[in-house]
């Protein structure tokens, strides 16, 4: 990846970019002083590698060396001498008959329900809004600004506002839908009990589409007009069209796109934690909460990093398994 | 192509090793605190005006006044409740953190066994006056019993029934109630027309925890053992924990909503008259933020099982309240000695404590007329009188989230309606205990 981009010459104001996969593999083949030039690019990538690395992965082998130790609150202090636990905390965490490895089994079944919900009412908001607004029409810049607010506000700002409007006595969302419009003879509860997953998958939507909005708006205007206007003079109607062409040409995009939703959102700490605070209501019981009151609330941060690391593990293995799977399927589309 | 990458990853690997070992360096901490940086201390006061701001407002004037004698510059940082712990437990662990610090009582034996706090052995409370100088309850509650205290005791706090009169009196009620069944009575004959006997903060863990211990105490249920293990479980910790819940639940006193109540909205609806009582600790001064003028309510003891309750079950509050502690790690060690000496005297305990509402544990300070209002009476008898320490055993902040948890969901299931049933709290109470992971 790093050869492409340092072969392509900078583009000017005026250059094209390489029109697909072909093109920028003649150009890696016939650039020269490759190997001269080939230490530029780390040289330039160092500062932010060293930042990746005292960032995230620093945290996180101390986070896979912690998950090894016993480390409650004696040892916090100095947790060079808290004894090694072996595998033991990962054993009780992956022990489903016994009761920290049923929440927590049970935890990551409430995650993985909440990630498809949420994910998938984000990417179908999103495309269903950038397919709407392709095209020009009065007030269309106007539309995307107001779309794209809840994903400009910052996130404790905007979380804690739901969290008020959501409140039962005194939220506007049960004053609509209780006192004015009267749908329900009771108000309902939207923070404890069942609906609290409801208010979080709700929440969470709002929070993410527009992202998925933004992507796929970048991504329509990739695609050739000259496309459409032909398969309208062929007959096709707008379902085809979108069927045939829009969606088709999104591929590559959502490969990605839905790639970074999933895991933001199964990781997602912000919403639910602004939303419910420390302790999430059981049916909202969201896995990254789960870990923090694991650790931080009962002052076991060994326990805490073993289900971290296993959480790793797991979206590793998905991320991972979604990248062959797509990619083969995508070079299955294009051979 | 494939010597960059070598060289590359053997970049990465050097800094990786380098970066580790930086980090390796924070957490080497054998010392008892020293004094490299003698004119700088950093305090973190916690919250206990009506705002952070507030806060502000009334600590600066008093630090002032430190800053002038000692010539220290004090960095005063006030940190709300809900972070407060976390921030010290990350302190801990790095070992950067403030000199002085606030905390939690009921912490104080968890966070001694972190042993990320100076230990207040006679030598050392002798430099700030000696221990004679505190409320022994108070200081009881500042560590495990036998052991030197992790902190000193810097403004104490009770639980009280507060009540509005007005209700009282229209519904003909002319004592505020002594006993559970009197209260139960009381708050039927209030609860009409949309507003209710008594508010409850359902949806907060560490409020339904403190309510957990003191039935609990009257039932004469201990949530931990001799051994420091947890048993909160037993029949007489589901019958006090029933009981609680069952103002919402079944008696029907308390309004479904407070279920989700977790922003001290229960003393918003006191000083608004949606509900007639409250059991709080030191209401005063956020009643009057609310606008309910100190003549509008009254405050009584709270309630007991019965008038004349056995010996050890006459508990009708925990020892509330907030100790001052040293960071092991400080670098000023004789400043940080001097500024909790400067709290703990007796004219800045009379300024914060008459500003907050809250008691002195300093004797001296105590004994000041500003503390005989008739509120801050009861709250003084009953800290002297009936109050108990919560279990100062190291599992105690896990009490505190598992218990209370496991309270909110059960106000959570009586306000979905369903029944909340002796066996359904023991249900509870028994998964709360096996979450306890030893």
């Amino acid at each position: 990846m790093t050869a492409t981009a340092l072969d392509t010459p900078p583009a000017g104001p005026g250059d094209k970019p390489p029109a697909g996969r072909g093109a920028a593999r003649k150009r890696r083949r016939t650039g020269r002083g490759r190997v001269r030039r080939g230490a530029l690019p780390y040289l330039l990538l160092l500062p932010a590698l060293l930042l990746e690395l005292l960032i995230h992965l620093v945290p996180m082998a101390v986070g896979v060396v912690m998950s090894f130790k016993e480390l409650t609150q004696r040892y916090i202090r100095d947790w060079g001498e808290a004894p090694w636990a072996g595998l033991d905390n990962f054993r009780i965490a992956v022990d489903f008959d016994a009761p920290v490895g049923e929440a927590l089994l049970r935890s990551f079944f409430i995650t993985c329900a909440f990630t498809v919900l949420a994910v998938g009412f984000s990417w179908l908001l999103g495309v269903t809004a950038a397919i709407l607004m392709q095209d020009a029409f009065r007030g269309r810049g106007l539309l995307r600004a107001i779309f794209l607010t809840p994903y400009a506000l910052p996130v404790y700002t905007a979380v804690i506002t739901w969290s008020f409007m959501l409140q039962r006595d005194n939220g506007l969302v049960n004053h609509v839908i209780h006192d004015q419009l009267g749908l329900t003879s009771q108000p309902t509860f939207w923070l404890i009990g069942d609906n609290a997953f409801v208010s979080l998958v709700l929440v969470s939507v709002w929070r993410t589409w527009p992202f998925a909005f933004l992507v796929l708006t970048a991504a329509l205007q990739n695609i050739p007009r000259e496309v459409y206007e032909a398969s309208a003079i062929d007959g096709a109607g707008i379902w085809q069209q979108i069927r045939r062409i829009t969606l088709p040409s999104l591929r590559p995009v959502n490969q990605v796109l839905v790639l970074v939703l999933f895991l933001w959102t199964f990781n997602d700490f912000n919403v639910p934690y602004i939303l419910f605070g420390k302790s999430a209501p059981e049916s909202a019981d969201i896995i990254s909460i789960h870990i923090y009151q694991s650790s931080f609330v009962t002052w076991n941060f060994g326990a805490g990093s073993a289900m971290s690391v296993l959480l790793l593990l797991f979206l590793l293995v998905v991320t991972a398994g979604y990248l062959l799977l797509t990619s083969r399927g995508r070079k299955a589309a294009s051979a | 192509m494939r010597r960059n990458r070598l060289a590359a990853t053997a970049a990465l690997a050097t800094a990786l090793s380098v970066t580790a070992a930086a980090c390796g360096g924070g957490s080497s901490t054998g010392s008892e605190g020293t004094n490299d940086k003698p004119k700088e201390l950093t305090y973190w006061a916690s919250n206990q005006g009506t705002s952070l701001e507030h806060d502000k407002e009334v600590l600066t004037p008093e630090i002032e006044k430190f800053e002038k004698e000692t010539g220290i510059d004090v960095k005063l940082e006030v940190i709300p409740w809900d972070s407060l712990l976390d921030r010290i437990l990350a302190a801990t662990t790095s070992g950067q953190g403030p000199d002085v610090l606030n905390i939690g009582n009921t912490w104080s034996a968890s966070l001694q066994a972190t042993d990320g706090l100076l230990a207040w052995d006679d030598k050392t409370l002798d430099k700030i006056g000696g221990k004679d100088r505190f409320v022994p309850a108070a200081l009881a509650a500042a560590g495990a019993e036998g052991r030197p205290p992790a902190a000193v005791p810097l403004y104490s706090l009770s639980y009280a029934l507060y009540y509005n009169k007005a209700m009282f009196a229209e519904a003909g009620i002319e004592e505020p109630p002594a006993t559970w069944d009197e209260f139960v009575d009381v708050g039927k004959k209030l609860t009409k027309d949309g507003k209710y006997g008594v508010a409850v903060e359902g949806g907060n863990p560490v409020e339904n925890s403190h309510h957990a211990f003191v039935f609990g105490k009257q039932h004469g249920a201990d949530f931990f053992d001799a051994e420091g293990n947890p048993t909160f479980d037993s029949p007489e910790a589901v019958a006090a924990v029933k009981q609680y819940v069952d103002f919402l639940a079944n008696d029907k006193i308390a309004a479904v909503g407070n279920a989700e109540y977790a922003q001290n909205q229960s003393i918003k609806d006191l000083a608004t008259g949606k509900a007639g009582m409250l059991l709080w600790q030191a209401a005063g001064s956020s009643l009057k933020a609310h606008g309910m003028k100190p003549e509008e309510y009254g405050v009584a003891p709270v309630p007991m099982q019965s008038e004349n309750p056995p010996e050890g079950q006459n508990v009708n509050s925990m020892v509330a309240g907030i100790n001052i502690a040293v960071f092991k790690n400080t670098d000023n060690l004789d400043g940080a000695l001097d500024f909790v000496e400067f709290m703990t005297s007796n004219e800045t305990q009379l300024a914060l404590n008459s500003t907050y509402g809250s008691i002195p544990p300093v004797k001296e300070a105590q004994e000041d007329r500003a503390f005989s209002s008739t509120d801050l009476t009861v709250l003084r008898e009953v800290l002297s009188t009936t109050s108990a320490p919560l279990p100062q055993v190291p599992d105690e902040a896990q009490f505190e989230t598992l218990v209370g948890d496991a309270m909110k969901e059960l106000f959570a299931d009586a306000a979905a309606g369903d029944e909340v049933t002796t066996e359904s709290v023991q249900k509870r109470l028994t998964e709360a205990q096996q979450q306890m992971q030893k």
